[in-house]
């Protein structure tokens, strides 16, 4: 009844009738998908500087309290400056550079088999006068990837608030990381010690009263959820130690 | 070395398609009345997730993601065929699982007699396709890290059908209420395991 | 098939409804679709999105098939079939993705599993290739609520016992929390899914005795 001429044809014309749909609809809907990542990634830069905006309105939040967004390098030195809507220096928006391919980049680097050296973006911004300095984090939890943002004063040393969020950590444990209640203990901590050591900040099991750790460096952790708290942890060394000569360069100096 | 047996031992324990994720629950709660053929279908399991995930991992890979096409020209790095991910690795498995069911009944009849008739089943298995889904989500670093996560899932889901199996044959001589009979008391079952296996989590290797 | 027109709601065409909510349900009785959808109950607002999905899928995927039924050879039926379903959930996955990202991201690779939700394949083969397209859309309606039903009740259950919510509203008043009432925070994890299943099948059987098993 049914000819294999048949069949090849049936089945060919089905390919290219779902291609086209499927590309078409790809194609349409493109820009509303990646304007819903880009505004969620405004939102949480904002949110770690206590801006607490809906999502629709993040991006001009976004324009209106970022007053520049760098990119640095391992020695301190800005190589992209994006102001105002316009990129200065260097060849990338720092908000478009990929965090994750840069933490790749830093570990391949160690074993000198990295094609460039990694850039780590900083986002500066203005609020009511009072600058704030935000780092994005990038880390693994137990479950899957663990991602936020850090902000610091003025003096780029003590933390003004930070947000942290999570694709599949355990609901009750691990996934309370991106609850007010953990991310508002990082308010007034401090990153380095007094000798001006870098030190970050730890999320500590058990409770920081109960470790060796100055209160001043630790937080702590979520109940039951030791592996995000150790990935929280380590999250923050491993990103925040890349602007440390930054710091050292620029902003100690200032003072 | 390390990662790889860790990423294989976490997906037989902790990520357990069946525990913790409910993947390929129609054909384990159809197959699973007796021990004998919840192996066979389990174990062909294993030999598809083995095969589909590293192979659906090189197409993710080298066709479908962004900027996957620049082995071939750089001018393609902006081409973006992940929504295609779904429709390609379906195919793929169910491709894959005709040609092991014509391979396995030309070389090894033997085994295409106690293994046949569940390859066909095995396409729409939630798990399998659900290897390759997962596989594409945590961005495994390697093809073998692919390929350990593929054999532990199987591995994970084959342990748990012949559990379930053992303790569905051991039912029957039960007094269970007359409503929870058969299915109800399947679905408790699987639950109270998963419970068991979550004393699993948390585990890193 | 008669030369007289039947009407669009006939008594039969209703029927192709309502058997599935309850006596034909497809996860308590015909034991299909389990497979993606337990994952994404422990809220309400994922698991409705998810049985508006599946119903969408399904009901269009019915009238796709039923449509094509005369022109697909039977040696390529179950790729045709694949196909139409994988084509329908990618543009599901995607208007998710663009419109509700926050579900989406719950949802996760579960919404790619409706693909191989036995439901989807279990309707267009048992039903909308020999069927006209409009009792295939009706089977489809009903088929995927009567999963989506049981999707929500479950969602429910484990809401309620496991955060203390109902659609992300506090439901539990807090002087309860105040005389030591704590969430339950087992209902939240997998295995509690199965074993609250378990439970509806339990009380569905009692109440409607031809079906329970010897």
């Amino acid at each position: 009844m049914f000819s294999n001429r048949y069949i090849y044809i049936y089945a060919s014309v089905m390919v290219i009738i779902v291609a086209a749909a499927l590309s078409t609809a790809s194609e349409l809907l493109k820009p509303y998908q990646n304007k819903n990542i880009e505004n969620e990634k405004f939102q949480g830069i904002l949110s770690a500087a206590e801006v607490d905006v809906p999502r629709s309105q993040a991006n001009e939040a976004f324009e209106e309290y970022i007053v520049e967004e760098l990119a640095i390098n391992s020695e301190g030195d800005v190589v992209c400056r994006y102001v105002d809507g316009k990129l200065i220096e260097g060849d990338v928006r720092p908000f478009n550079i990929v965090l994750k391919d840069e933490l790749k980049l830093k570990k391949d680097f160690k074993y000198g088999k990295a094609k460039r050296n990694p850039k780590w973006p900083l986002y500066i911004m203005d609020i009511g006068g009072e600058l704030k300095y935000v780092v994005p984090l990038q880390g693994v939890g137990l479950w899957g990837a663990i991602w936020g943002n850090i902000a610091f004063d003025s003096d780029f040393n003590t933390v003004a608030g930070t947000s942290f969020d999570h694709k599949s950590e355990t609901p009750g444990l691990g996934a309370e990381i991106n609850t007010k209640e953990f991310q508002n203990q990082f308010k007034g901590k401090q990153i380095f010690d007094q000798n001006g050591n870098f030190v970050s900040v730890s999320v500590v099991k058990g409770g920081v009263a109960n470790s060796a750790i100055n209160p001043i460096h630790g937080v702590d952790a979520v109940s039951g959820g030791t592996i995000t708290s150790n990935g929280t942890s380590e999250m923050l060394k491993d990103c925040i130690e890349n602007y440390v000569s930054y710091i050292k360069k620029n902003i100690n100096n200032n003072e | 070395m390390e990662n790889m047996i860790s990423i294989f031992v976490r997906a037989i324990f902790v990520d357990n398609m069946i525990f913790a994720y409910f993947l390929g629950m129609c054909s384990y709660l159809a197959v699973s009345k007796t021990v004998k053929t919840s192996v066979g279908l389990g174990i062909a399991v294993v030999f598809v997730l083995g095969i589909t995930v590293p192979v659906n991992y090189l197409i993710d890979n080298y066709l479908l993601k962004a900027g996957a096409l620049t082995w071939i020209s750089s001018s393609f790095a902006d081409v973006d065929l992940g929504f295609l991910s779904f429709i390609t690795f379906i195919a793929v498995i169910a491709s894959i699982v005709q040609l092991v069911e014509m391979v396995v009944e030309k070389y090894a009849p033997a085994l295409y007699n106690s293994l046949g008739i569940f390859l066909p089943l095995i396409a729409v298995n939630c798990a399998v396709l659900g290897g390759s889904l997962f596989m594409q989500e945590r961005e495994y670093a390697n093809i073998g890290e692919a390929t350990m996560f593929g054999l532990g899932s199987g591995v994970g889901w084959l342990l748990a059908i012949v559990g379930i199996a053992a303790i569905r044959e051991k039912i029957r001589y039960s007094q269970v209420p007359a409503p929870l009979r058969g299915l109800g008391i399947t679905f408790i079952v699987a639950g109270l395991m998963g419970i068991a296996f979550m004393s699993f989590m948390g585990i890193k290797l | 098939m008669s030369s007289t027109r039947e009407p669009l709601f006939s008594s039969k065409n209703i029927k192709l409804l309502t058997t599935p909510l309850g006596r034909e349900n497809p996860i308590t009785v015909q034991v299909l679709g389990i497979c993606s959808a337990l994952a994404v109950t422990v809220k309400m607002q994922p698991a409705f999105v998810m049985a508006v999905s599946v119903i969408a899928v399904l009901a269009v995927g019915n009238v796709v098939i039923s449509l094509l039924r005369k022109t697909i050879a039977p040696r390529i039926r179950i790729i045709v079939q694949l196909v139409v379903a994988a084509a329908l959930v990618i543009l599901v996955d995607q208007i998710l993705k663009a419109f509700v990202y926050d579900i989406s991201k719950q949802l996760s690779v579960f919404v790619g599993l409706i693909i191989t939700n036995c439901i989807i394949m279990g309707r267009f083969e048992a039903f909308s290739m020999s069927n006209k397209p409009w009792p295939s859309f009706l089977d489809g309606i009903g088929n995927a609520s009567g999963y989506g039903l049981i999707l929500i009740v479950v969602a429910f259950f484990r809401e309620l016992l496991g955060s203390g919510t109902i659609w992300g509203y506090p439901v539990i008043p807090q002087f309860l929390y105040d005389i030591g009432y704590k969430d339950n925070g087992l209902m939240i994890l997998p295995p509690m899914a199965l074993i609250v299943v378990g439970t509806i099948i339990w009380v569905q059987r009692a109440k409607v005795k031809e079906l329970i098993e010897d």
